[in-house]
């Protein structure tokens, strides 16, 4: 094996003001995100990707939403139930990717570990944007986040995506369909119809904040090695 | 789709009803004033509700756990108070203005502005979070000198629990010291509230009967009362 590389430290900054107490230039590690929805193949590229980070030598830590030790079990509660409305929807996750990034993903960074994220904040972004939020607002209360070195986006079409989602569960999740928004009540509709109103808004965010596009049409080998490729640069 | 942020129109949308506030330090007495304009609001036949800060079913568990395990860092402490505020705003109180009523609200979103800002969290961003929020018609302030807010709570309460001492902003290692400075923090941003909210302040050292009438004729003054009577 290789000797593992030392990344080049590249400055980090935030979207916004970091959380008090926080300091940019603290932050030595790497953030890398992958971003994609439901389907996408994002997990199993997190796992690759993870186990790829480790065996050249770079300790490597996992976060992603609703992992929060705050209020991942009561969001879980509330996400079943569907009763919590849209601005309280928004909070509630907004705090558990606070909880995760003060507690887990800043003490990483600050201590040299590469972070590696399923979903960050733009998926939080997106969802709450089609669901009719406040550019304004959403930004600024992400605005806590550090920017990324690295976001990968999974680009599937949305035919893929749906047959991948059946392929796993026989069902379409009532989120993933997003029944919240009544878009249609008829579900297979209302999925097609969110993912691509979901992809657009990626598709907006792309230029602004840098994100690096993948075809996930591919195989998860060939989608793996493109990601690989790009996130060695990162180490060069 | 409306947008989270409340537009004009939204905002006059949600004038048939009327929104009261009563802020102030801990032991300023303000629980005593809204309890008693409440009850001389139902008596007289009026359409009222009350609600109070941090009471959310939904979010109170996890509060109450955040709390209990010291879980909470500033942002966070931030951020589920006011996801507990947005899931009260939008069950009951944005309805109910909208439908009409008189919404009397034990804190309101100034609570987060002066303690979030004791924490060190950004004040633009706080006032951004809670930017989804109408005014209140008549926030009432209820100013008392620190130390006597201070010494009714001290005198009444034994033990302070940790947040409300501020023990996680590490000012002291003794709850009654820390909570001192904490709530003279919280003192110096109402006051600077005040100023800039155009509160109706209080003087909270005069008897309870004679802040109680000032609340009343104000009240009256302010708000047509009589598009709130109840039907017989």
């Amino acid at each position: 094996m290789p000797g593992a590389r030392r990344a080049t430290p590249r400055r980090k900054s935030f979207y916004g003001t970091p959380p008090p107490g926080v300091s940019a230039a603290d932050l030595k590690g790497h953030l890398i995100v992958i971003e994609g929805a439901d389907g996408s193949g994002r997990s199993s590229q997190t796992r690759l990707l993870t186990q790829w980070l480790e065996q050249n030598g770079h300790a490597t830590v996992n976060v992603g939403l609703r992992r929060s030790t705050l209020v991942s079990a009561e969001l879980n509660v509330a996400k079943r139930g569907n009763v919590l409305s849209r601005t309280t929807m928004s909070l509630f996750y907004a705090t558990d990717f606070a909880d995760q990034l003060e507690n887990v993903m800043i003490p990483a960074m600050r201590a040299g570990f590469v972070v590696l994220a399923d979903r960050y904040i733009y998926t939080l972004m997106a969802r709450d944007l089609v669901r009719g939020a406040d550019p304004e607002w959403v930004e600024s209360l992400y605005g806590i986040a550090p920017a990324p070195d690295l976001v990968f986006l999974l680009r599937v079409s949305p035919r893929r995506l749906v047959q991948r989602n059946l392929e796993k569960n026989f069902e379409l999740d009532f989120w993933e369909s997003a029944m919240d928004v009544a878009i249609s009540r008829d579900r297979f509709d209302s999925f097609m119809a969110y993912q691509k109103m979901i992809a657009r808004e990626f598709t907006r965010m792309q230029e602004k904040y840098g994100f690096y596009p993948v075809n996930g049409n591919r195989s998860p080998t060939a989608v793996a090695t493109t990601i690989r490729n790009r996130v060695a640069e990162l180490f060069h | 789709m409306q947008s989270y942020r409340q537009s004009s129109q939204a905002q006059e949308a949600v004038r048939s009803g009327v929104l009261v506030a009563v802020e102030g330090l801990d032991g300023s007495g303000k629980s005593t004033q809204v309890y008693l304009l409440k009850r001389w609001l139902e008596i007289e036949g009026y359409r009222v509700f009350f609600t109070e800060w941090n009471s959310s079913v939904i979010v109170k568990k996890a509060t109450r756990k955040g709390k209990k395990a010291q879980l909470l860092t500033p942002t966070t402490f931030s951020l589920i108070h006011c996801t507990d505020f947005a899931d009260r705003y939008e069950r009951q109180i944005l309805p109910l203005l909208r439908a009409g009523y008189i919404v009397l609200a034990d804190r309101y979103i100034y609570t987060a502005f002066v303690r979030d800002a004791a924490r060190r969290c950004d004040p633009q961003w706080v006032r951004n979070l809670y930017s989804f929020a109408v005014r209140p018609d008549i926030t009432f302030f209820f100013r008392v000198p620190l130390e006597t807010a201070v010494g009714r709570i001290l005198a009444g309460r034994p033990k302070l629990k940790y947040h409300e001492a501020g023990m996680d902003l590490g000012f002291s290692s003794d709850p009654a010291e820390s909570f001192r400075i904490f709530q003279g923090k919280i003192h110096r941003a109402y006051l600077a509230c005040a100023r800039e909210y155009d509160f109706d302040v209080i003087d909270g050292t005069v008897s309870i009967e004679e802040q109680q009438q000032i609340v009343r004729q104000t009240v009256m003054k302010r708000i047509d009362l009589a598009r709130f009577r109840r039907r017989a």
